[in-house]
């Protein structure tokens, strides 16, 4: 069953597969940051108190949730161009590569499951908080700046990081625009190589390992910060 | 928007591109419907038996949620289609490469079910152990073996809880349907690609598809809320509003 397994062709491929890896967490990273800082956004208006701001930030969480990543990606893949075009006049949007595509998509994406959990995070926070707040005359921003928010933010930091190994794996779906991930790397030395099996069998075991560990972590994180009563 | 060219003669095979979306959207079904029927199956079972207190039992089901919630579904699903065929014993790979039919349609399948079993697995266990321990020890000082607990008590109660989350792993199972695309299955995502291709309509084409999935997510959505509305055992929190 392995006898003619080929290992050799994993280490000549290593230099490639690092970079496809350094592709995959800076993806991860920069998706995950723009997503919490765009899902808080949506949480707050979708909790605020005008029509106007809580129903196009529920339309749009809802919208996005219920479409397939993979779509969404061609979307953005086929709406990012057009879009620099009409922003910049240039007709052949340059500077604006794949990267640049998928990352927004992954932003956007993202922004939609961070915000639920972010809603949730904030009413997690007693009402009681918000009201001695305003009793000592804070306003909205700074009630919710440095009151709500650090105490939301504090018991939430598990999920969004769990949310953040899914959205490591939801990377891995770049592939179906060709541009070259950590499983986009492995997909390629395979093909090139005849090495269907040994390949993805490697990146199977390099994202389990990976993905297990920082549950690992999380979970440990988890146990040791349960909000003090 | 023009959605004209829906029903022009497609590229090839007959229909218009208008068969094309319908044929699409049948696929998308069947995938998620045939993974779904796996993924509860196996997710019960092993949900069922994290909460047993037997290791032997417990261990395997861990390690089973563990390995495949760890690694991401493309992997999964190109370990299905391209590896399982070259690992297994020689006569059974020939027959999963040349005599089976529909390769890609079985691969996805099997990839998207035991990948979401890991799921249903979880929220099956969470939901049988929201149930209060008392409960079991009431049960069992009336006389009911341990397996009669589960029949009668914690699977009934522990399944109503979980329908909400259930639901939205169906909804997960439909929206991942579309990462078979990358093996070759033409379900909705990749005939709406390939429609853009041939046609240019890139922005028709997709807002149809994502409507499609939309509708389908609210219908099931709606339909669940009923089926917990009639499943619902007066008097106990957690069973519906």
């Amino acid at each position: 069953m392995f006898t003619d397994f080929d290992f050799d062709v994993i280490e000549r491929a290593l230099p490639y597969l690092w970079q496809g890896m350094m592709f995959s967490l800076g993806l991860t990273l920069l998706a995950m940051v723009g997503g919490i800082v765009l899902g808080t956004l949506l949480a707050l208006m979708r909790l605020s108190s005008y029509k106007v701001l809580r129903v196009p930030a529920g339309t749009y969480v809802n919208l996005l949730r219920s479409t397939p990543l993979i779509l969404v990606i061609f979307w953005f893949y086929f709406l990012v161009p057009i879009a620099v075009k009409h922003i910049t006049g240039d007709s052949y949007a340059q500077g604006i590569g794949p990267f640049h595509s998928a990352l927004i998509a992954f932003t956007l994406f993202e922004a939609a499951y961070y915000c639920e959990i972010i809603r949730a995070g904030i009413q997690s926070v007693p009402a009681g908080q918000v009201q001695a707040a305003q009793a000592l005359g804070l306003n909205y921003w700074q009630a919710t700046l440095q009151v709500v928010l650090p105490q939301a933010f504090r018991n939430m930091v598990p999920i969004l990081l769990t949310q953040g190994i899914i959205l490591f794996q939801d990377t891995s779906l770049v592939y179906v625009v060709g541009l070259t991930d950590f499983m986009g790397a492995a997909s390629k030395v395979a093909q090139r190589d005849g090495r269907l099996v040994e390949m993805y069998l490697f990146a199977a075991l390099i994202y389990f390992i990976l993905c297990y560990l920082a549950s690992f972590f999380v979970k440990r994180l988890q146990s040791r910060i349960t909000p003090p009563r | 928007m023009d959605f004209g060219f829906l029903s022009q003669p497609a590229f090839s095979g007959g229909g218009t591109y208008f068969d094309w979306v319908l044929s699409g959207i049948k696929w998308t079904m069947l995938v998620s419907i045939c993974a779904w029927v796996i993924a509860f199956t196996l997710g019960s079972v092993l949900g069922v038996l994290r909460t047993t207190k037997l290791w032997w039992l417990k261990g395997p089901a861990t390690a089973y949620v563990e390995l495949f919630r760890n690694v991401p579904l493309l992997v999964q699903m190109f370990i299905w289609y391209f590896v399982v065929p070259e690992i297994v014993p020689k006569t059974l790979g020939m027959w999963l490469k040349q005599g089976m039919p529909m390769p890609e349609f079985w691969s996805a399948v099997f990839a998207l079910g035991f990948y979401t079993a890991s799921r249903v697995a979880e929220q099956v266990r969470s939901g049988i152990q929201s149930i209060p321990v008392g409960q079991t020890h009431a049960a069992l000082a009336t006389g009911l073996t341990m397996p009669q607990v589960y029949r009668h008590l914690l699977l009934p109660m522990g399944y109503r809880i979980v329908i909400p989350p259930l639901t939205s792993e169906f909804l997960t199972i439909f929206k991942n349907s579309s990462v078979a695309l990358t093996i070759g299955v033409l379900e909705l995502t990749a005939q709406a690609r390939t429609i853009s291709e041939y046609t240019f309509r890139t922005f028709e084409i997709f807002t149809l598809a994502t409507v499609v999935y939309v509708l389908i997510t609210m219908a099931v959505t709606v339909l669940m809320q009923l089926v917990e509305r009639r499943l619902r055992v007066p008097g106990f929190i957690g069973t519906g509003k």
